[in-house]
This record gives structure tokens, C-alpha cells and sequence, in this order.
């Protein structure tokens, strides 16, 4: 008593089970992130002119991580046709290319992180602005009455921007730009030597610093997630599950690639993350 | 490899079942707890959701207690509330917080916990596979996972009432910056469950459809499929495309709450009249967008199942054909269809313009035609038909006047100036209870009386199953009925005093904005009719129960003489269903047929040549 059409296709359709349901779990996530993508639409354009940041995730190491993932969507479909050839060996070795694509892609995406929590905007109570990235902390951090002290000095490696910026409400980077412009020079980026007891906001480019911010890491990380969850299912039928092979090399095969649909899909938001969230 | 013999056809493994006795002896805990088996599930998902049911209903009561008598102890539980939830319930005092508490967890169980996984989940897991002729769902092991995502979130969301602060306060539409910015963990909770609660309802979905489309027996053509599967079919496809969005709405409330993100939080935002401390830039009509991309549609998985339910329990109790089987088909489709383009309903008042309101508001009297055609049909249904009036059909004949006040009180909601007028009533209350609570409460009490000799072998009792009936009837609309006055004279949902606050005492005084005293004390008489609706409820308790151990019992697979698939099974049917190989030969409703040997030919018997 078995369920039918588990491993070969049914004949009206043209499909087995487990196709089926991931293609129609992959249309339930087009939905999931087409609402955060309408997110993203309606509170850019919903943003007060001139607000909406522009240009402060590092092009290069975003193009980089894209090729790895488009690297890797090659690799997923060059190890399920090994298999379709008979070929388990060299199934073996691309998947595993895979596998290790999908770790550089978040070892990388973990260093773009990394690199926005340390990057501090530091508003002083005379009004400047010192945007950069934390050096040091000095003094401070003994815990008083349950909380973590603040430390006494940071130190922070960036740009100065005048006073009358956040009035006005300004983005950093085309002030920069504009200040750049009007020097004829680059803005000079020194480390700063900040008292803790001059500031009135230390504040570094989390989700809580802006909505881009808070969508770019919304976005960014459920994508990760998916990119974990797919490799970890990725890995664990390269590795483990690799049984199957011996005993059902027809459902292996179709394992791979109903996990090589879902890797496809996990590639090809990033495609449009890249351009939204980097370039535009 | 690809030379395996093409083993799968259906026939050759159903037929297998007799031998595949392995399965028979998987244990208690493989059986009844952590099964695969469909229908294990299905009554798994039945059990939790007539809890749940019970519980919300709890929940009303109490506010109902507060809103007649306002400020006053509530008796008997009273105490025991004060003991189990603190502060929120001094003296035994409906607190508005506690009021806050109970309205949006009362909305949330129902719809999320109740009403979807009896209708959809409960009916949907036992019947579907049942009646297209397949021996399980499409995937049993996620079937599995989507039971137990689904208990575990319902456990989270029990589990907030006992958290500090309690559960959710926000109202089940939880609108930011609202919900965001109450400060208690209680929305937290709430999201987190929700999140559980949409995985469940996400793997439930891929499994129906791809059950429908994949396991149909041979024969089972798309147009002999019962209504009832059909309206699964499209329930599924609902649930599988708008319960996302809400699910990313949830993502980025919980940015907002745990992360202090501002996805919803404006700039400029006063909390408690200081101004917060946020980066704001967010919109809070984005949560309304798609909590209400999903909320809308979720009033369709809501009926559909129920619609299916009645129009099975319709044909087999007039004996004769579904009206327009056909139109209900393409109805159905219609209304999955254009349910994902009519949210914005909801929001005239928001000030989202008056032409997004104008284009809402045709696509919503759009929907209104297939939703008449289905109904129509199931009314012309009944004509000429010698008629069964059993506890199943009364539910089921009742459905469809409730149902009908529901959908034309709907109307002048749906047209943007008289919503304006009628928006947040308690004439939204009532419409939409009738559509859910007599309307749907309704087919799903018919269905549980017309499929439990199915799943227990054993009939339900009329006698008791008629006061049940006649005990619900009256009082679901002694209820409700009332509301629609009170929302038109200008009774606003959301206030924890019923209204006192607002009451006209005297003439003399400025009448603009207040109530008249009959308007508000219409609550003690509402609140009556609900504790007797309560009470109403104990015949079917006592009634399931007994009926399980000591019911009537089935002389044969087919108590009603039924036409569809799963009344040619075993009874109760075993692990794998069928004890024969399942051919389809018809359509679904083949009642009366003129020059037939009995009055109804089941799907499965062959044609006499």
C-alpha cells in the first residue's frame, strides 16, 4: 500500500508528488517575498525627498556574493543531470561546489553585516554628525545595578558632517557628496576621539537606524535563511541521504532535483535583491 | 532504472492494503498521536478545533458579562479569573485591558483556531482524500508536521494569556503603531504563534492540492470531483497565496517590536504624548494592506469549506441532484479568484483616496455575484425534492438564510459612503457574525452530524440533535439580529463599557454623538441570549460523547444512501481506506436517477450495459 506517483510521474500531469508540491510551495514564497519587496516599493516611495539612503552597501563584495550564488545555481543543475547520466561520482563533486558556495555566500553576507552593526552615527550635543566605523571603546562596561555601563571614550574612524545636515534632514551620502564637490577634494576620513558625555545619540546602522536599513535586513536575512535551510537540505542529500542511491537511485535523483527547484528560486531573489537594495 | 514497471496505478495499490498489514500495528503513539494517517489527522485537527471553539466562545461571554453589566464582578468566574490572571482581573473586575485582552484573542482563536482548522483542516484532512478515491494525502509525514505546527502555535497563543502583561491587546487585526507600541510582550506572542499557525496552514495547502490534482482515482474526472473537494481545492489555493504576505507583514511587526525597526511607526510619533524614540519613516496603512491581503480572502476559507459541506448534505438529504452543479464549480473559482482583489474594503475610513476606494468597492460588489450564484443554486437545490429533515439538514437548511443576512448586510459595507457611516459599528459586528457564526458555525455543526457515523460507526442522536438545533437557532439570532440596530444607531465595537459612557440620559442634554438608553440596554437582553446560546450548546456536548460510545449504530457503510466516495469504504474506513480497488463511473450526485433500481448510484459502480 503505497502512495502513488511518489517517484514516477503521473501521466495527466506530468509530474511526481513531490514536484508538484514544491513548485507550488515555491508560488506560496514568490508571495512571501513579493510582500516585502511591496514593502520595500511603498516606504521608498512613501520616504521624504532626498531621504531614502543611496549607496551605503559596498558594490563590489554584493556583485561578488551574486556570482557566487549564480556560480552555484549552475553547479545544483550540473549535479542533477551527473545523476540523470548515471554519474554518481561526479554528481559528488559538483554538488559539493554547491554546498560551498552556498557557505561563502554567507560567510560574506555575514562580513556585510558585521560591517553595518560596527558603523556608528554618533550625533554630538553641539549638533555635528561623526558617521564611521568603531575603532575602540575605551573605559566603561562594569555592570551597575544591572546594566552595562556606556564606556567613557569611543573611537571612530570616518567623516564629520556640520551641524546644520540633520536639520535639515539630510542623507549622508549626497552631503558627501556635495561637501566632496565643493572642496574639490576627498572628504577627509580621520579617526575621532569621542567623549561619551558630548553625544546625545550613539546609534549604529542596525534595523532600528532607518527604514532601508530595516527592510535591507528583513529582506537580507530571511533570504539567508533560505539560503541556509536549502544548503542544509542540499548537503544533508549530498552526504547522508546518500543512501537512497543504492536502494532508489530514481527518488534520489528526484530529491535533487525538487532541492535544486527551491536553490533555483533562493537564487533568483537574490537577483532582484542585488539590484534594489545595492544599485538602485 | 527507468525500466521499472510503472507500478503506480492506483488500483494495484489500494488493492494492496489487505496485505499491507504492517501498517495495523504501528503502535499507540504512531497511531493515534503522531500518525500520518489522514484521517487520524483530520479528527486530531477536529478535536483541538472544537476546544479552541469552546474556549473563544468562553472568552465572548465574559466580555459579553462586561459589556451589559460594566464595571461589575463577574460571577462565578470572577475569582478564578483574578486568581489565574492577576491584576488585569482585580475584584473579579473586567479591567479594560483584560477587555482589550479577550477581544483580540476572541477573534484571533476563532478565525485562526477555530473556525479554518474545523472547516478546512478537520473536514479537509478526513474527507478530500476520502472522496477523490485516494488512500492518503499527497505527503502524510508533512501532513503530520502540519498538525503539530499548528497545536503548537495555538499552545503559544494559550500559553500569552499567562505571560506579564497577558496576551495581545491590539485587536485581531492588531493595527500598527497600535499594537506595536502597547507595552506588554502580549503582540510578541501573538506573532510568534501566528508564524507557527501559517507554516501549519502553508503545508496543509500544498498537500490538499497537490492530493486533488495528483491522487484522483481513475475515473475521478475534475467534473465528477464532489462540491465539497472542489471548494477544498480552492480554500488551498487561498490559504497558499495570502496567508505569505501576512507572514511577512508579521516578520516586520516583530522588527518593530523586538528590534525597534519602524516599518509601521511614522515620524513623528506620539506615545503616551511623548515623542518616540524611533527612526520612523514607516507606514502604518503597509500593515493594513497586507494584513488585510490575507484577511479578506481568510473570510473565503472560511465559507467555502462550509458551502462545500452543504451542498453534499443538501443533495443527499433532497435526493436529488445539486442544482447547477456546474455554476457552483466556476463560482467557486470565481470568488477564490477575485477574493485577492477586494481588500481594500476594509479601509475606506483610512484615507487611502477616493479612487483605490472606487476600484475596491466594484471589485467587491464584483465577488457578489458568484457568491449569489453559489447560493442560489444551493436554494433551487431544494425544490421538488423530497426532503430528510434530520439534524444534519436543519444546520444545513439553516445555513442558508443566516448566510444570506450575512452577505446582503454586507452590501452597504461594501459601498464606501455607507461604510462610512456603518464602519466599526456594531453592524460590522453583526454582519459578519452572520456570516460566520450561524452561517458558518452552522454548516460545520451539520457536517459533524452527518459524517460522525463515518468516523465512529455510530449515529448521532436526533432528539437531542434537534434542541440543539432549535436551542442554537433562536439564540444565534437573538444575538445577533439586535447588533445591526445597535451599529445603526451609531454603536461603536470597540468599547469596553457596551456604550454607558456614550448613553443618552436625557433630552435635554446634547443628543449629537450619544446613544439612546433602549440602544444600550439592549446589551443585558444580547447578553442573555448569548449565555443561552451557551447553554443551548450542552445537548450536542453531552450528545458527541455519548454518541461515540453509545450511539445508534450503522447498519451499513452508507447510513444515508450516499453517492460520493466515502461512503463506499469500510467503517470506520482503515489505515489506506478502500478494501477494493476504486473506479469512478459518474458524476457525484446521481440521486433519483429515472429508471435506476434505488434512488442513488455511488461514484463507483459501474454502468449496466
Amino acid at each position: 500500500m503505497d502512495i502513488p506517483y511518489t517517484v514516477l510521474p503521473r501521466r495527466d500531469t506530468g509530474l511526481y508528488n513531490a514536484k508538484l508540491g514544491i513548485w507550488l510551495f515555491l508560488a506560496s514564497e514568490v508571495m512571501l517575498f513579493g510582500a516585502l519587496f511591496s514593502a520595500y516599493i511603498l516606504l521608498r516611495v512613501g520616504s521624504y525627498p532626498g531621504v531614502w539612503p543611496h549607496g551605503i552597501l559596498n558594490v563590489p563584495v554584493g556583485t561578488l556574493n551574486t556570482m557566487v550564488l549564480i556560480c552555484s545555481s549552475v553547479t545544483v543543475v550540473l549535479a542533477w543531470a551527473a545523476l540523470k547520466a548515471n554519474d554518481f561520482a561526479k554528481y559528488r563533486k559538483i554538488q559539493l561546489v554547491t554546498v560551498l558556495c552556498a557557505l561563502a555566500f554567507v560567510c560574506i553576507k555575514s562580513y556585510e553585516y558585521y560591517d553595518k552593526f560596527t558603523h556608528y552615527e554618533v550625533v554630538m550635543k553641539d549638533g555635528r554628525v561623526i558617521d564611521g566605523h568603531l575603532v575602540r571603546k575605551e573605559g566603561g562596561g562594569q555592570v551597575v545595578n544591572g546594566r552595562k555601563q556606556p564606556p567613557e571614550f569611543i573611537v571612530l574612524h570616518g567623516v564629520e558632517f556640520p551641524a546644520e545636515m540633520k536639520a535639515a534632514g539630510m542623507a549622508k551620502i549626497p552631503l558627501l557628496e556635495a561637501i566632496e564637490k565643493k572642496s574639490g577634494h576627498h572628504a577627509e576620513h580621520k579617526e575621532f576621539r569621542v567623549a561619551w558625555s558630548d553625544t546625545t545619540r550613539v546609534q549604529n546602522y542596525g534595523p532600528w537606524h532607518n527604514t532601508y536599513l530595516a527592510i535591507y535586513f528583513t529582506l537580507t536575512a530571511l533570504h539567508a535563511l533560505h539560503v541556509i535551510g536549502g544548503a542544509a537540505v542540499i548537503f544533508w542529500i549530498w552526504g547522508p541521504g546518500a543512501a537512497m542511491w543504492k536502494t532508489d537511485p530514481e527518488r534520489y535523483t528526484n530529491r535533487v532535483e525538487v532541492s535544486g527547484l527551491f536553490w533555483h528560486f533562493v537564487d533568483l531573489v537574490w537577483i532582484f535583491l542585488f539590484p534594489i537594495l545595492y544599485l538602485l | 532504472m527507468s525500466h521499472q514497471a510503472p507500478a503506480q496505478s492506483h488500483a494495484a495499490h489500494a488493492h494492496d492494503s489487505h496485505h499491507g498489514g504492517g501498517h495495523h500495528d504501528a503502535g499507540f503513539w504512531r497511531t493515534y498521536i503522531f500518525s500520518t494517517d489522514h484521517k487520524v489527522i483530520g479528527i486530531q485537527y477536529g478535536v483541538t478545533s472544537l476546544l479552541f471553539l469552546f474556549f473563544g466562545f468562553a472568552l465572548m461571554l465574559a466580555m459579553r458579562w462586561q459589556i451589559a453589566y460594566p464595571g461589575k464582578p463577574m460571577p462565578v468566574v470572577g475569582a478564578l479569573l483574578e486568581g489565574v490572571l492577576g491584576p488585569i482581573a482585580a475584584g473579579g473586575v473586567m479591567t479594560p485591558d483584560l477587555y482589550n485582552t479577550f477581544g483580540a484573542m476572541h477573534g484571533t482563536i476563532m478565525v485562526f483556531l477555530g473556525v479554518v482548522p474545523l472547516g478546512f483542516a478537520a473536514f479537509g484532512n478526513y474527507l478530500v482524500p476520502l472522496q477523490i478515491g485516494a488512500i492518503d494525502m499527497a505527503f502524510p509525514r508533512i501532513n503530520m508536521a502540519s498538525f503539530w505546527s499548528f497545536l503548537i502555535g495555538g499552545m503559544v497563543m494559550f500559553v500569552s494569556f499567562f505571560i506579564p502583561g497577558g496576551a495581545a491587546q491590539g485587536g485581531w487585526t492588531s493595527y500598527s503603531p497600535l499594537a506595536t507600541s502597547i507595552p506588554t510582550d502580549g503582540q510578541t506572542w501573538w506573532i510568534l504563534a501566528m508564524v507557527l499557525i501559517i507554516t501549519s496552514s502553508l503545508l496543509g495547502s500544498v498537500n490538499f492540492i497537490a492530493t486533488v490534482i495528483q491522487l484522483r482515482a481513475p475515473g475521478m474526472t475534475w467534473m465528477r470531483m464532489p462540491f465539497f473537494t472542489w471548494a477544498q481545492f480552492v480554500t488551498a489555493f487561498i490559504l497558499l497565496l495570502a496567508f505569505p504576505p501576512l507572514e511577512a507583514a508579521a516578520v516586520m511587526q516583530l522588527m518593530d517590536k523586538v528590534f525597534h525597526a519602524s516599518f509601521y511607526l511614522p515620524t513623528g510619533l506620539l506615545i503616551g504624548g511623548q515623542l518616540a524614540d524611533i527612526s520612523g519613516g514607516g507606514s502604518p496603512l503597509l500593515w493594513q494592506h497586507l494584513f488585510w491581503f490575507l484577511a479578506h480572502p481568510e473570510v473565503y476559507v472560511l465559507i467555502l469549506p462550509a458551502i462545500g459541506m452543504v451542498g453534499e448534505i443538501l443533495a443527499n438529504n433532497t435526493r436529488k441532484p445539486l442544482f447547477g452543479y456546474r455554476s457552483l464549480v466556476y463560482s467557486v473559482l470565481a470568488v477564490g479568484f477575485i477574493s485577492f482583489i477586494v481588500w481594500a474594503h476594509h479601509m475606506y475610513l483610512t484615507g487611502m483616496g477616493t479612487r483605490i476606494s472606487t476600484f475596491f468597492q466594484t471589485t467587491t460588489l464584483i465577488i457578489s455575484i458568484p457568491s449569489v450564484i453559489i447560493l442560489t443554486c444551493l436554494f433551487l437545490s431544494l425544490w421538488g425534492g423530497s426532503i430528510r429533515f434530520n439534524s444534519a439538514m436543519l444546520f444545513a437548511l439553516a445555513f442558508l438564510p443566516m448566510f444570506g443576512i450575512g452577505g446582503l448586510t454586507g452590501l452597504p459595507l461594501g459601498f464606501n459612503f455607507s461604510d462610512l457611516l456603518l464602519h466599526d459599528s456594531y453592524y460590522v459586528i453583526a454582519h459578519f457574525h452572520y456570516v460566520v457564526a450561524p452561517g458558518t458555525i452552522f454548516a460545520l455543526f451539520a457536517g459533524v452530524y452527518f459524517w460522525f457515523p463515518k468516523m465512529s460507526g455510530r449515529k448521532m442522536n436526533e432528539w437531542l440533535g434537534k434542541i440543539h438545533f432549535a436551542g442554537s437557532f433562536v439564540f444565534m439570532n437573538l444575538v445577533f439580529f439586535p447588533m445591526f440596530a445597535q451599529g445603526v444607531a451609531g454603536m461603536s465595537r470597540r468599547m469596553s463599557d457596551g456604550g454607558v459612557s456614550y448613553m443618552l440620559n436625557d433630552m435635554t442634554a446634547d443628543v449629537l454623538g450619544r446613544l439612546p438608553k433602549e440602544v444600550v440596554e439592549a446589551n443585558i437582553g444580547i447578553s442573555t441570549a448569548a449565555f443561552l446560546l451557551g447553554v443551548a450548546q450542552i445537548p450536542f456536548i453531552i450528545n458527541f460523547f455519548w454518541s461515540i460510545f453509545r450511539g445508534e449504530k450503522v447498519t451499513s457503510n452508507n447510513p444515508w444512501d450516499a453517492t460520493t466516495l466515502e461512503w463506499q469504504t469500510p467503517t470506520p474506513p482503515p489505515h489506506g481506506n478502500f478494501d477494493k480497488p476504486i473506479k469512478v463511473y459518474r458524476g457525484p450526485y446521481e440521486y433519483s436517477v429515472p429508471g435506476a433500481a434505488r434512488d442513488y448510484l455511488p461514484q463507483n459502480e459501474p454502468n449496466r450495459s
